[in-house]
């Protein structure tokens, strides 16, 4: 009642904040959906909490009729918005907030879309990641941009399941889950410093950023929970066979998306282009792309007995 | 593998460290891999090799900075922790 309208009349707010504040999006179409239902009630308290000073709405209104209560309210919403502000900036230094809302805007459509393309690279037809005046599309628009929620859920999940992979063979305990969950953790830092390094080394000039890549290598998180879930339902059979399946599908994955990043034009369509310089980055390809299923061989193996 | 986050600091650390450590004179350049000799390509393909030379002499300078103060620290504090 109270509680729900306050939280929704929050939310309101804080699209609002967005919809002012994200010159950075794609202009056309925003980065995230505005939400909020039009109703009478949320647009009462949703006034309420814009119009501070002139307060004397439904809730409350006892309260706020003294003078020196108002006052004392004012001050402390206007010290919540500096605090707010400051902390925001600061925050901002260090974390770029802005860049990873983009990574996150996505919807249903564009995650079952991606999904499916995990588990079956082989029909998909143009990889392309298209543009906007410079600036990639965000994900919701276009299915072959990389987005940071697919990864995130996948890793959680990957955690729960591998204690529950654990608890049936009797090795549960809850600090273990902390383990596992740090040591992938680790796994996935190194993986991308190890990019990373090789990229510099070959001094290819791509649009990659960091959290492109940790987007890239969060994405076989997929297949490994299918994996285990299959290993744990029917077998050491089935999970050899699910893991194969999955080996291959994000190896094709990541050729036929790094494909367009990493090489150069003529080389990405196909054409053979000698030149060590190629020969590099097409190998460099290669072995990003045959590092995931040895990840996910090794983060997985030691939970199917 | 039980890694923590603790243990790929350590890493990170001793893997600079031992970068930060290869003699110029003595190791590096009795094998070609001298400071001197790995700038010979200008334009836009500077080659593997040079890169990896680049890096070590810019992990070499930064350590000799103030980061080799923290290394320091951090190893102190390493040690104390696995008493």
């Amino acid at each position: 009642m109270d509680y729900s309208a306050a939280q929704s009349g929050f939310r309101q707010q804080h699209n609002m904040r967005l919809r002012n504040s994200s010159v950075d999006g794609p202009d056309g179409g925003q980065l995230f959906d505005d939400t909020s239902a039009a109703g009478p009630a949320n647009q009462g308290v949703y006034r309420n909490q814009q119009a501070g000073p002139q307060a004397a709405g439904p809730p409350g209104q006892s309260f706020l009729s003294d003078p020196m209560s108002n006052l004392a309210m004012v001050y402390g919403s206007s010290l919540a918005t500096q605090g707010r502000e400051m902390v925001d900036k600061n925050l901002d230094r260090f974390i770029p907030i802005s860049k990873l809302k983009y990574y996150f805007a996505v919807d249903t459509v564009y995650v079952g879309k991606k999904l499916g393309i995990l588990v079956f690279p082989y029909m998909h037809k143009n990889w392309e990641v298209s543009y906007q005046q410079d600036t990639p599309v965000a994900p919701r628009f276009d299915v072959n941009a990389p987005d940071l929620y697919i990864p995130t859920m996948a890793f959680i999940t990957y955690i729960l399941v591998a204690g529950l992979a654990l608890g049936t063979q009797n090795r549960f305990s809850p600090e273990l889950l902390g383990v596992q969950a740090s040591s992938a953790l680790v796994w996935l830092i190194m993986e991308v410093l190890a990019v990373l390094l090789s990229l510099y080394l070959v001094t290819v000039n791509t649009d990659l950023t960091t959290i492109d890549l940790v987007a890239f290598s969060g994405y076989k998180y997929v297949g490994m929970i299918i994996g285990i879930i299959a290993g744990l339902l029917f077998g050491r059979l089935a999970y050899y066979l699910s893991m194969l399946w999955f080996c291959g599908a994000i190896f094709v994955f990541m050729i036929r998306t790094l494909r367009l990043k990493l090489l150069s034009e003529a080389a990405a369509e196909g054409k053979l282009v000698r030149g060590t310089r190629n020969q590099l980055r097409m190998y460099l390809t290669m072995s990003i792309a045959a590092a995931q299923p040895v990840f996910m061989y090794w983060l997985t193996y030691h939970l199917i007995r | 593998m039980a890694f923590t986050l603790y243990t790929l600091i350590q890493t990170a650390i001793l893997c600079i460290n031992a970068i930060a450590v290869l003699h110029e004179e003595r190791f590096l350049s009795k094998m070609g891999w001298g400071a001197d000799q790995g700038v010979g390509g200008f334009g836009d393909d500077p080659g593997v090799k040079a890169q990896i030379l680049n890096l070590i002499r810019s992990v070499r300078t930064v350590m000799r900075g103030g980061a080799s103060m923290a290394s320091t620290t951090l190893q102190n504090c390493s040690v104390h922790l696995n008493k």
